[in-house]
């Protein structure tokens, strides 16, 4: 059956292995939307230029202070989320009783700006990391080469993702945070500190993006137009999942990056368009997205 | 007005009059090119101060030529790139584009300027169609192309023991070129492509597209794509043990850029055809030292930029020579004048728009061999200009036919 496909058993489970690595950048980032989204209806076009500022701070911190990829793990979220907090108290605290627009617009021009600056001070070439030597190498796995980097990938983000999905979904801190969103005024009189978990929430949520971005800065070229691709897609994958719906983004992410793995083997040329295709067809059918619930 | 009013006016206004040349030529320059996206470090900023320095050293003001320079950014897009021309010809009186990289927006604006009657000085784009099928009179491609580009490291390659060969070719006009014109060099060279695949431009993981090709066991990968595209592709090949298992990278297009933001740590050892480079020799050296000092980054001129100055300069010395900015006479004139300048050396501009010189064939040094930044080649050996390019008569270029 495998040969009439035109691709050996061992070649496509490989491509499908590499679909879900991708699909694990793809789950990481859609998350942080997802929250930012679902718990503060902010459309955060800055995610993919926080994603690449987490992936700037972990070669800043490098290269001007000399602490290795292992410190830039913790401190990259941390200050990219810092940041993040900084621009929440500052710009989008204004705009949460205006349109979803305003919010969206406003986010997109920081993520120009961001972009912008970087590519003035440090070009658009890419910035050199090298993979840490703990993680470098790989294992032949008889059907492929995996990089061993690649499987710490996978790990990390199946690890971060279902224990985000844990905390929100199953702890009395999640339940704080989704009952903030649902009714602020109510929550407000329980006695609950809302204006501070919406800005922890947002933090956290770029926090996620920083961390995708440390991810990457060994294995993509480190370009302050690294997130401005991607970021596109990551929207389409949290719109499939459903705005909002945390297991829908872990899920929807995963699950694409196996799809768009298949098309690189298949139709590599429609591989960047393949996921809007189903965007499409899921709004058709589906609007509120796969795991959405209509408001 | 009075009388004294009257002749203090006359006596103003001649003086006015003489202090100008009677017949100055008035030029507008546009440097359209990426100045955001993947290609802008090889080209951009670093472009338009290029052309500018081309318009010093030719002296236009004491000349009576005043040029005027404009930039713009297409953003790797045609329809961009068609807009500001189309801007740029019919409200602001622009007289010549210069640079474009990104093939598809320079086939855009090849058709555009020649409608128009506008001059066209290619220097980033590389499909060597516009000395082909979309030949024109008002077109010169100056700085290197797909098929010198096949013939060089492709060449090369083929001539080293690679004989069958796989591509991953970015998929728009730019690497179907590439791919094209390095098949048929393999071909040519008794070698065999043994696979194709075809990724979406521009791209960030090639992981899948390095595996499929990894799966041909051909012993070379022809990487038909450029700029982020190609460092992605190298750094991903490494970390996949690709090219520790014995298959060859070929980087059919490489620029300094690329190969500084690599590092030669994983770059060492890539062989690259280029028609400049900044420490080639005195003439180099002293006009790239004046042109990173301007552009304050740090970094060396790419041969792209390199392009931009030489075809500036020849321009304006045509204009001074031919007396007029009309396109098509002043195409005539850069073809008929023989080149030289400290950059290129000696070349000249064939009929079918082809501007041809030396080309080099180079190799990454190791990080032992490097002396200093931006030392990273060393020079393989010279291809004459004669032997360089496509000749004449196989490019099915309409004006030579």
């Amino acid at each position: 059956m495998f040969e009439l496909l035109g691709i050996t058993p061992q070649a496509l489970f490989g491509q499908l292995l590499l679909g879900l690595i991708n699909g694990s950048f793809y789950a990481m980032l859609s998350l942080g939307l997802a929250i930012i989204f679902g718990l503060l209806n902010i459309i955060n076009f800055t995610h993919g230029a926080q994603y690449m500022l987490g992936a700037f701070v972990t070669w800043a911190l490098l290269h001007y202070f000399g602490l290795s990829y292992w410190w830039a793990l913790p401190l990259a979220p941390l200050i990219v989320g810092a940041s993040g907090i900084v621009i929440e108290k500052v710009f989008i605290s204004r705009l949460y009783h205006l349109d979803h627009l305003y919010g969206l617009l406003l986010t997109f021009g920081l993520a120009l700006i961001i972009q912008g600056v970087l590519r003035n001070n440090y070009g658009i070439s890419g910035l050199p990391y090298s993979i840490p030597p703990e993680l470098s190498g790989g294992q032949n796995l008889g059907f492929m080469f995996l990089p061993n980097y690649r499987a710490w990938i996978i790990v990390v983000s199946v690890i971060v993702c279902f224990g985000t999905w844990f905390v929100i979904e199953k702890t009395r801190l999640g339940a704080y945070l989704r009952a903030a969103t649902e009714n602020p005024t109510l929550t407000g009189a329980f006695g609950l500190n809302v204006p501070l978990m919406i800005t922890l929430t947002y933090g956290f949520g770029v926090a996620l993006a920083a961390l995708a971005g440390v991810l990457a800065a060994p294995i993509y070229s480190l370009n302050p137009n690294m997130g401005a691709e991607l970021i596109i897609v990551v929207f389409a994958v949290v719109v499939i999942g459903g705005m909002g719906s945390i297991l829908g983004a872990i899920v929807t992410g995963f699950g694409l990056g196996l799809i768009e793995g298949l098309t690189r083997v298949f139709y590599p040329e429609g591989s960047a368009v393949v996921i809007f295709v189903i965007m499409a067809i899921v709004l058709l059918i589906k609007p509120a997205g796969l795991f959405g619930r209509t408001a | 007005m009075n009388r004294t009013g009257l002749v203090l006016a006359a006596l103003a206004a001649s003086m006015m009059s003489s202090a100008a040349y009677a017949n100055d030529i008035n030029i507008k320059i546009g440097v359209l090119n990426d100045r955001s996206g993947l290609y802008a470090d090889l080209s951009g900023e670093g472009s338009v101060i290029a052309a500018r320095m081309a318009v010093e050293d030719f002296g236009a003001a004491e000349k009576g030529i005043n040029v005027e320079i404009v930039s713009a950014d297409h953003q790797n897009r045609p329809d961009v790139a068609s807009t500001v021309a189309r801007q740029w010809y019919d409200e602001e009186n622009v007289d010549v584009i210069v640079d474009v990289p990104t093939s598809s927006a320079a086939l855009a604006v090849n058709e555009l300027s020649a409608e128009r009657g506008k001059v066209f000085l290619v220097s980033g784009a590389a499909t060597s169609d516009l000395t082909g099928p979309a030949c024109n009179a008002t077109t010169i491609h100056w700085t290197y192309d797909t098929w010198a580009l096949a013939n060089g490291t492709g060449r090369a390659m083929v001539e080293q023991g690679g004989d069958t060969w796989f591509f991953l070719t970015a998929d728009y006009a730019f690497g179907h070129a590439l791919e094209r014109d390095t098949s048929a060099v393999v071909e040519e060279a008794g070698g065999q492509v043994v696979g194709t695949v075809r990724h979406p431009f521009p791209g960030q993981d090639f992981s899948s597209f390095l595996l499929q090709a990894q799966a041909s066991g051909a012993s070379v990968i022809g990487l038909a794509n450029a700029g982020g595209d190609t460092t992605n592709s190298i750094m991903q090949a490494a970390e996949f043990g690709i090219t520790q298992a014995g298959q060859a990278l070929a980087g059919l297009l490489v620029f300094i850029t690329d190969v500084n933001a690599l590092g030669l740590e994983t770059a060492q050892g890539l062989v690259l055809t280029e028609s400049f480079y900044w420490d080639l020799n005195d003439g180099t050296r002293e006009w790239s030292q004046r042109f990173a000092d301007e552009l304050g980054t740090g970094n060396k001129p790419t041969m792209v930029q390199a392009g931009v100055y030489s075809s500036v300069l020849h321009y304006l010395k045509a204009v001074e020579a031919a007396g007029t900015k009309d396109a098509e006479e002043v195409v005539a004139m850069m073809k008929e004048m023989p080149t030289d300048d400290p950059l290129f050396g000696p070349g000249e501009v064939r009929a079918d728009g082809r501007k041809i010189h030396d080309l080099y064939l180079f190799r990454v040094k190791t990080p032992d061999q490097s002396e200093g930044p931006w030392d990273y080649y060393e020079t393989l050996s010279t291809i004459p200009a004669a032997q360089a390019f496509r000749p004449m008569d196989e490019g099915n270029c309409p004006l030579v036919q």
